[in-house]
Formats: structure tokens, sequence, C-alpha cells
């Protein structure tokens, strides 16, 4: 099997998808000859052309808009937003249009496409190319919201995501486009967006978490390893529809929990986490449900790696629920 | 003149005819080529910076000092700047001290903005400079916005959005032109087309004849000029800001230039780019077509710009050592500036950070570099 970092995976992916379905297409911005500003798209206007790998003007109201028409009129479309700070122009396309579709239509409209989008820190790029927006689009009914924490992941969940019948927000952690290398199956394999993961197996804390923030949380497991904490990690894939019983399970099992996001903490996934482990799993637990986050600021430039947790955040919050009583 | 018709007053290439606009004196036409090439040697120090991982981002504006110079000459100190990240150039024009920038670019504890922002996202009050955004075009709102305000004030301030041929998609390009005009309010828009928007050539951003052309439809003026041309620039724009004053209301004004560079640091053009469209440029280089245009008229000799150089090059080196050796901003700054106060909630957070940090230490940075 070949080894792959993140953008392999993804541009292996899309180039599948591509060959797979005709009806699959591409636009955004510099996602053509320059093939994207991450090089995700590389190759693929040279392989498909410029009918199916479109740049196009700078608006992203009309790349999401315009995807939105050819979604319903039976295409694929793979709208690019070249980052997730500039999706906001967008964001009425998004939730009151694509997300909304099937539902005011009665299921007579759909839109099936995905946007993808790069999410998150770690290349020092300010607020506006580092936020982790998933909250807002987690909040709306009828989008799915997808993040992957490998690249193997990566590859099986853009398949899926992109031959879904729904509308889905693809969430491409940044920090891990080159972040290290992973055995990927060849050709086409899909990976149940529905279903969570346990990127490790453990019995004394869970620790939830998705995107970029994994392998941050696994570095901090295998450090609490060495002080006998064992812990478990769900790697959550999607964060709606999400996968609560795979949380539940591993709650029941280690009675103490914390969530892990680059997000800020306030009306973040994390916090919905922890409002259902407390509903559903109240019997079981034995410390107080913990969230690791960002700060509730502007995420910022110079203070970055202050602002996002590291492996010491994670691993406090991890020893502090562990010691517990 | 039609907005599909360009402007010019400096012939091309490289003759020195035409006349300079009235009100220009010798002194005059000296401070535009100063600050044309003081934006050049910025731009080129800049980018060393950047590429010896001393600063992590840089956005020049080689080929574009023209079009922002000849505006600049043209505004008064009272109006106010909605600038785009790539028009540096006006703040040396308005002699803004050199530490303001390179601070800003280290984002270190003596930046104005406290390391809130990349490099180029500066904000400038005292000039009279907006707070730069990345995403594309939301300032062209905020230009109309407060031209209204200083209408309903009754004060002479006009507002100036500045943008590029790819901000003329944007939504708030439509709101802001098309606000401006209902209101008949003292606007000033300036379209930089640089042919590019990243990878994205103009006529892939449009298929209006011209950008000045998209005036028409909101009911203003446009006006289409040599962008490479400092003094038909000024003209033009001189012209807007009388109109503004008058009550006639706002222009757009497309300066058609190149960007004779990089989008950005990490930008390679050689993907998308043809050489000979770059060559064809390099020929209009607006410094040279000025300097030339000086020497005609006996403004210019190799002497003094020689003697420039070397006051402007000691200028940016002294300001590069300061902002060097400014340590990083404090860390409990994080915490300020998200509301007037610091409420209870962001208390209890940088309670919480301060006392990880006295128990475990510093946190360690990690860096990142940026891709665009
Ligand atoms: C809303 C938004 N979308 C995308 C981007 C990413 N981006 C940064 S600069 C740029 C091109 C801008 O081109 P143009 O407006 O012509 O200005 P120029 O950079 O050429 O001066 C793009 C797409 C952004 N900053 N904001």
């Amino acid at each position: 099997m070949p080894q792959m970092t993140m953008l392999d995976a993804l541009n292996d992916a899309l180039h599948i998808a591509m060959e797979k379905d005709d009806d699959v297409v591409m636009l955004g911005e510099d996602i053509g000859k320059k093939g994207g500003v991450f090089g995700t798209t590389a190759g693929l206007h040279e392989k498909f052309g410029e009918m199916r790998v479109m740049d196009t003007p700078l608006s992203e109201c009309g790349i999401i808009g315009t995807a939105v028409g050819m979604a319903i009129y039976g295409l694929r479309p793979v709208p690019e937003i070249q980052f997730q700070d500039f999706i906001f122009p967008g964001f009425d396309q998004i939730v009151s249009e694509m997300a909304k579709m099937r539902y005011r239509s009665g299921g007579h409209f759909t839109c099936p496409m995905v946007v993808r989008t790069p999410s998150g820190g770690g290349i020092r790029g300010g607020h506006y190319h580092s936020q982790s927006g998933e909250a807002y689009f987690a909040h709306t009914p009828g989008l799915r919201v997808v993040m992957p924490s490998t690249p193997r992941e990566a590859k099986g969940l853009m398949l899926s995501a992109i031959f879904c019948d729904d509308p889905v927000i693809f969430l491409e952690p940044k920090a891990l486009y080159r972040h290290g290398k992973e055995e990927v199956e060849e050709g086409f394999f899909t990976i149940d967006m529905d279903k969570a993961r346990i990127a490790r197996e453990g019995k004394d804390v869970t620790v939830v978490t998705w995107g970029a923030m994994t392998p941050i949380c696994q570095d901090a497991a295998t450090e609490v390893a060495e002080k006998g904490i064992d812990v478990e990690i769900v790697d959550m894939r999607s964060m709606l529809p999400w996968d609560a019983e795979t949380v539940l399970d591993s709650v029941r099992k280690t009675g103490r929990c914390i969530a892990v996001q680059e997000a800020p903490r306030t009306c973040s996934f994390a916090s919905e986490i922890a409002a259902t482990v407390a509903e559903k799993a109240v019997d079981s637990l034995e410390a107080p449900v913990g969230r690791v986050s960002g700060f509730d600021t502007p995420f910022p430039y110079a203070l970055e790696h202050v602002y996002k947790p590291d492996k010491k955040r994670v691993t406090n919050a991890i020893e502090y629920v562990a010691s517990y009583e | 003149m039609s907005p599909t018709e360009m402007l010019q007053v400096m012939d091309v290439p490289q003759k020195s005819k035409g006349k300079a606009p009235a009100g220009l004196k010798g002194d005059d036409l000296k401070k535009m080529f100063r600050a044309m090439f003081f934006t050049r040697l910025l731009d080129q120090r800049g980018m060393n910076l950047q590429r010896q991982g001393r600063i992590g981002f840089y956005v020049p504006s080689f080929g574009q000092e023209a079009s922002q110079i000849g505006a600049g000459y043209a505004m008064q100190d009272q109006d106010i700047l909605w600038p785009s990240y790539r028009v540096i150039s006006i703040a040396l024009l308005k002699n803004v001290d050199l530490k303001i920038i390179f601070n800003q670019a280290w984002g270190n504890k003596a930046d104005i903005c406290k390391g809130r922002q990349m490099p180029n996202h500066y904000a400038i009050p005292d000039i009279g400079w907006m707070s730069i955004s990345s995403p594309i075009g939301t300032q062209i709102s905020h230009a109309a916005g407060a031209a209204r305000a200083a209408q309903i004030r009754g004060e002479n301030r006009a507002s100036w959005a500045w943008f590029g041929d790819g901000g003329t998609s944007s939504n708030d390009f439509h709101a802001g032109m098309n606000f401006a005009a209902v209101w008949k309010a003292p606007c000033i828009f300036m379209c930089e087309n640089n042919h590019w928007a990243i990878s994205v050539p103009q006529e892939m951003q449009s298929a209006s004849s011209s950008f000045a052309a998209k005036a028409v439809a909101y009911g203003m003026p446009g006006i289409r000029v040599d962008g490479n041309d400092v003094l038909a620039v000024y003209e033009a724009c001189k012209e807007a800001r009388e109109r503004a004053e008058g009550g006639g209301g706002p222009t757009l004004i497309e300066t058609v230039t190149f960007r004779m560079g990089p989008h950005s640091s990490s930008d390679d053009p050689s993907k998308y780019q043809a050489q000979e469209l770059y060559d064809s440029w390099q020929k209009k280089d607006p410094i040279d077509r000025f300097r030339l245009w000086l020497k005609g008229k006996r403004l210019w000799t190799q002497k003094w710009e020689d003697e420039l150089k070397e006051e402007l090059m000691a200028e940016i080196a002294a300001a590069v050592e300061s902002a060097e050796s400014t340590p990083m901003p404090d860390v409990e700054t994080l915490f300020d500036d998200v509301y007037a106060e610091v409420p209870p909630m962001l208390q209890e957070q940088r309670e919480a950070l301060l006392d990880q940090i006295r128990r475990s230490g510093d946190i360690e940075d990690t860096g990142g570099a940026f891709p665009l």
C-alpha cells in the first residue's frame, strides 16, 4: 500500500471520484492551474479540463450558490473554499439554501455536494486563516459536518462524502496536511461517516476529539500512560449527525471523559458532548466532564501557540479527571 | 471619456512628454517619486526578511507603486483610508514611522495592534488608516458607510476604498458601490487591476469590457486610468476627490497595472503566468517610467537617487533592528480587547492559563509556515 500524506490522500480521493463519475465537478479560487493554495487539487485541471475543474471569480457566495444550482440539476459538485475563514460570504447559501433544500421541498430537491475547506490553525495565519468554525455548521440541521484525522481517514471519508446524497461540510485539518504519512489503500473505498472511530483503546479516561487535535491527544495519551493512566480516544469523524453511542459506550466503561477541540469553548461541539454525556451517562460518571479548547477570544497571530491546546493542556486535563475523587 | 477608454498623461514607452497636472510643483513630483522608490526598497527588504525566516509572511506591491501613490497624493489629510493588504506605499507617502510597519511584521510587543494580525494587516489610526481585514472586499461597504457618516455630520472627509480586480466579485463591492451611489456619498473606490487574483486572471474575474464600466450601472462615474502612470492616476483621483467634496457622489477608478511579483511571499507565479506577460509589463515599470519623465524635466539625477537610496536603506535597517529585538507580546494580552473590559468568563480563562504556566512553564512555540 502506498504511503500518503493527508494532502496526497485527499488529492487521490478527488481524482478517483472524478474518474468514477462524470457528474463530479469542482469549482473554487485558484484550484485550476495553481492546484489550490495547498496543492489539494493538483493535477485535476490538467486531467479533467476546465469544464469540470473551474477557477471562479472571487466570491464564496457565488461558488456555493452556483454549486447548489448544479447539485439541484443533478451534478455532484465539490466546491472548495480556500480557507474556512472565508466561507462566510457564502454562509447564507449554506444555511438557508443548501441545508434546507431537501426539507423544504418535501424531499423533491436535494443538494448532493461537498464543500471542502481547510480549517484550524498551525500555519501562523492569524484569525483569518486559522479558525475552527465547526460549531456554526453543526448548529444547522440538514448539513453533515465531517473532519478527518489521518490520511487514510481523509480519503475514505471524502469518497463517502462525495457519493452521499446529503450536503457535507468537509473540514480539512490544515495542520495535518503534511503532518506525516500513513499507508492508504489504492483505489476506491469509503469510511462510514456516521460511525466514530476508537483511535486508541483504554479503560481509565475517554478523550473525545476530532481533526487536528487527534494526534495531540494521542501524544498526551502516550505520556500519561507512563503514569499509569490508560486513555481511550474517540475520534468523532462527524459532528453532525454525530455518533453519541460510541462516546457513551466508552464513558460507561471509563467513567471519566474530556472533550478536546481547537475551537473556542462556549457553545462548541465539545459543549454538546459534555451535555450529552452528563444527560445520558451520569450514572457512570466518576468525575466532571472536562473540556479542553481554544479560548473565547479571536484566534491570535503572535500568540497562536498559547491559544491552541497543546499536549500539556491535554495531559493536565486528563490527569485532573483521572485523579478526581 | 468612456469607462473603457484609458486616461494617460505620460507617454508609453519611456518618453518624457506630457505635462504635469496643474498644481503639482517640482517638489511634489519628487515627493511622489520618493514614496514610489521607498516602497520598492521596503518591499524588497520585506520579501528578503521572509525568505530568511525572520518574518512569517509578506505582501509586496511590486509594479503598483504609481497606481497607489498617484491616489495617495490626491488625498487630503482628514480623509479616511480603507486599505487592502497591498498599499503600504501610502503610509510611506504619509511619513509613517517605519517602526510601526516592522513591529507589525514581527507582531511584537511594540506593535500598535498588539501582534493580533498577520504581517501587512496594519491599522494606523494617526493617518486615518483603518484596520485591514483578510476577507476580500469587506472594507468596501465600510468605506461607503463612513462616507455617509461624514455626509451626516457635514464634514469634508472622503473615504477611499482599496481593492483588487478580485475584490470586484465580492458581495461587499456590490453593496458598497450601490449604497454609496444611492446616498451620493463622498467615496472613492480604487480598483487596482493588477491582472491577477492570486492565480485567477482578470478575464476570468469579469466578462465586463472594463472594471471601470461597472460604475455605469450603479450610477456613478467610472474612470479607467493607466495605473503605471502616476500623473494620470493623480489627475483622475484629484477630480474624483473634487467631485466628492462638491456633493457629486462617489467615483470608481480602475487603475490598469500589473502585479510584478508573486501574490505574496508564499506564491509561485511560474505555475500559472507566462514569462512573456511579465516581461511585457516590466518594460512599463512605473518607477522607470516616472524616473525618465522626471529626468526630462530636470527633476531627477542619479546622484539624488543614490543619496535617497542610502538614506532610505538606513531608515529601513534601523526599524528592522528595533523590531527584531523587541520581545513578543505578553501572554495575558491574549484576553484584552475582545470586549471593552475583560468579562469574568475571560478572566477565568486567563487565570487558568497563567496558572498552568506558573506550574508547568512557558508554552512551546511550535511555529508553522504560511502556504499562500
Ligand atoms: C473572501 C476571501 N476569499 C478568499 C480569500 C483568499 N485570497 C486572498 S488574496 C486573494 C486574491 C485577491 O485578489 P485581488 O482582489 O485582485 O487583489 P490582489 O491580491 O491582486 O491585490 C484571495 C483569493 C480572501 N482573502 N478572502
